[in-house]
């Protein structure tokens, strides 16, 4: 029994880390920017191809590096040519615009790269598993949490440390005064556009590893990221990485008692608190209402 | 108070003038006799009135309320999904099977519409896609009672009795297209009637300036919350003759997708134009048709579309038109 928890708990938490990283880059993009990426999942998908593609040449842990590095080059494009001219409109030309991305996106993977799931290599001493009686718990694993743990934590000192960091935090709050202050505010805002696809590129490459590649791997991802946001609160970034452990922690010791309630779990947690606390469990009243 | 209200009394901007109109219903009571002769058939026109009916009071909300739903699929297949479970499994009764499919859904929006009418902007689309996928999974993962990813089957269309009256409407696809029409015309002349009125009104005056209209006293919550229930209500609607047209509700109907297709025909026919979502329900349909005959990448070619029209084309087809003859006359 003990282990089938554990196993449970492993894989929540690893599910928990996916969501985080993606729901994390949406958030900053919808807090800094207004919009809600719809590609954001086949941002992810895209990092899992290009690491894929990669990795023969540069090896896994190039893969990892520069994978990521690419989809945010790609996210600085997107917003380049596209995003940007949109900024000052109704949002729903915005939302409109990434969902027919998306869209986009996703046939040119299939169309590139086949419409059949993929394989990611490891490296052999990655798919060993810790010890034979935790069989499940493979070094990939625990690698991958480890890898976002940093990667989370390093987001965070980022924001918290650096002038540029600051400088998102505060356009979250009063963008309109960030750019009387001589901020180039749509550098800002490409740069963070770039860090968020980076964030979904990065976790592209480790689902890859795990759950293996194709077209419409981020899709899922993408909707409970929505309901992570909304669980942990719009406009809080820390919100955003408790509402995704939270969900994903709650499907998965959901799936050890009753397997087929999981994902209903993650629905009726958003319900409640949309009903006792609707502005998210670390949401600031007025922000985004 | 007169200035806000005489900025909404100047005219509605429908596109109502007596031609438009004409023209319109002109087109669409000979569709069965035109459309044939241009490659096309008329099962093709009933899924317009549909998606155009459903697209008609999504724009309630989003071009004359001025809130954005992303989730009306929900309604939309809540209404395809009662009216099929009723017929499947309580009566052989269409008027009845559309009676349950309308209050289902157009509950379960009145309902969720309270929840997040407090909310703006993205936050509110947001919760409208997330609380719109719960059915998504609901209709995928209830494999028993809802036929679960191969839809709902083995149910189809009685024919309807008034009084002594039967209407046959289980044969024939020209037949069931006018009974489809008869429902749109009604609606339709319902929406106008609503956009008309003060209610119509005061919900134009909130989408120009909601600070200013709640500063009149206007109780903006409980007027996005009708805007939202009342939409939802025309949607499900949409969504039970879709169910009637198919004879078959698939989860897809759910999904945040079609949400966003509505929208999008909304935007590509003009969404502060009354008349927009049906022309631009006409456009997408044709499109899809056309496109996904053609090639299997359809997905890019309509995303490809989606984003042209964002980027270069934002006032959609009607409301373009509208900005013309307004210049040539000033």
């Amino acid at each position: 029994m003990w282990q089938i928890v554990l196993f449970n708990v492993t894989n929540g938490l690893i599910i928990g880390a996916f969501y985080v990283l993606m729901a994390l880059g949406l958030s900053l993009i919808l807090n800094l920017s207004s919009v809600i990426n719809f590609a954001h999942g086949n941002f992810l998908a895209l990092g899992g191809y290009l690491a894929y593609t990669l990795s023969p040449t540069i090896g896994y842990w190039g893969a990892l590096l520069v994978s990521p590095l690419l989809t945010a080059l790609i996210g600085v494009a997107v917003e380049r040519l596209m995003i940007r001219r949109i900024y000052n409109r109704d949002p729903v030309y915005s939302l409109l615009l990434t969902f027919g991305f998306a869209f986009v996106i996703q046939d040119v993977c299939r169309y590139i790269w086949g419409p059949n799931g993929l394989p990611m290599g490891l490296p052999a001493m990655l798919s060993q598993p810790i010890t034979p009686e935790l069989f499940f718990i493979t070094w990939y694993r625990v690698f991958m949490v480890t890898f976002v743990i940093v990667a989370v934590v390093g987001l965070f000192a980022f924001l918290r440390y650096t002038r540029i960091g600051l400088r998102i935090r505060a356009g979250t709050f009063d963008l309109e005064t960030v750019a009387t202050l001589g901020v180039n505010v749509r550098n800002l805002r490409t740069f963070n556009f770039a860090v968020g696809c980076m964030l979904a590129g990065l976790s592209g490459v480790l689902a890859a590893g795990q759950l293996g590649i194709n077209p419409n791997m981020g899709d899922d991802l993408l909707m409970t990221s929505f309901i992570a946001i909304i669980v942990g609160g719009v406009g809080s970034l820390i919100g955003t990485l408790f509402g995704g452990l939270l969900i994903g922690m709650a499907a998965a010791l959901t799936t050890v008692f009753y397997p087929s309630a999981s994902e209903a779990v993650i629905y009726a947690i958003m319900m409640l608190v949309l009903l006792v606390r609707p502005r998210g469990l670390l949401g600031e009243e007025g922000m985004f209402t | 108070m007169t200035n806000l209200l005489a900025v909404a009394k100047k005219r509605l901007p429908t596109g109502n003038d007596g031609l438009t109109l004409a023209a319109i219903w002109v087109l669409l009571v000979t569709v069965p006799f035109w459309l044939p002769l241009m490659g096309g058939y008329t099962a093709l026109a009933s899924k317009v009135l549909v998606f155009g009916l459903a697209a008609m009071g999504l724009n309630l909300l989003l071009g004359f309320t001025g809130v954005l739903s992303f989730g009306h699929a929900a309604y939309f297949g809540l209404g395809a999904y009662g009216a099929g479970l009723t017929l499947r499994y309580l009566v052989h009764s269409t008027s009845l099977a559309m009676l349950a499919g309308i209050l289902l859904g157009g509950l379960a929006g009145t309902l969720f519409g309270a929840l997040i009418v407090r909310r703006r902007g993205v936050y509110f689309a947001m919760c409208t896609i997330a609380f719109g996928q719960i059915w998504y999974y609901i209709a995928y993962s209830w494999n028993d009672f809802t036929g679960g990813f191969d839809g709902l089957r083995d149910f189809h269309r009685e024919p309807i009795g008034f009084g002594p009256l039967t209407f046959d409407i289980t044969q024939g696809e020209t037949r069931f297209y006018y009974f489809l029409l008869v429902i749109f015309a009604v609606s339709v002349a319902l929406m106008g009637l609503l956009l008309r009125s003060p209610f119509g009104r005061t919900l134009l005056a909130i989408r120009e300036n909601e600070r200013r209209a709640r500063f009149l006293g206007i109780p903006i919550e409980r007027h996005i919350w009708l805007s939202f229930a009342i939409s939802s209500f025309f949607t499900a609607l949409a969504g039970t003759l879709y169910a009637l047209l198919n004879n078959f509700a698939d989860p897809l109907s759910l999904h945040y997708s079609l949400s966003g297709y509505f929208v999008v025909m909304t935007v590509i026919g003009g969404m502060r134009t009354f008349w927009g979502p049906l022309v631009g329900a006409a456009v997408f349909v044709l499109l899809q048709d056309y496109i996904s005959s053609m090639t299997v990448n359809w997905m890019f070619f309509i995303g490809a579309i989606f984003m042209l029209v964002v980027l270069f084309f934002p006032r959609g087809l009607l409301g373009m038109r509208r900005a013309a003859t307004k210049e040539k006359g000033a």
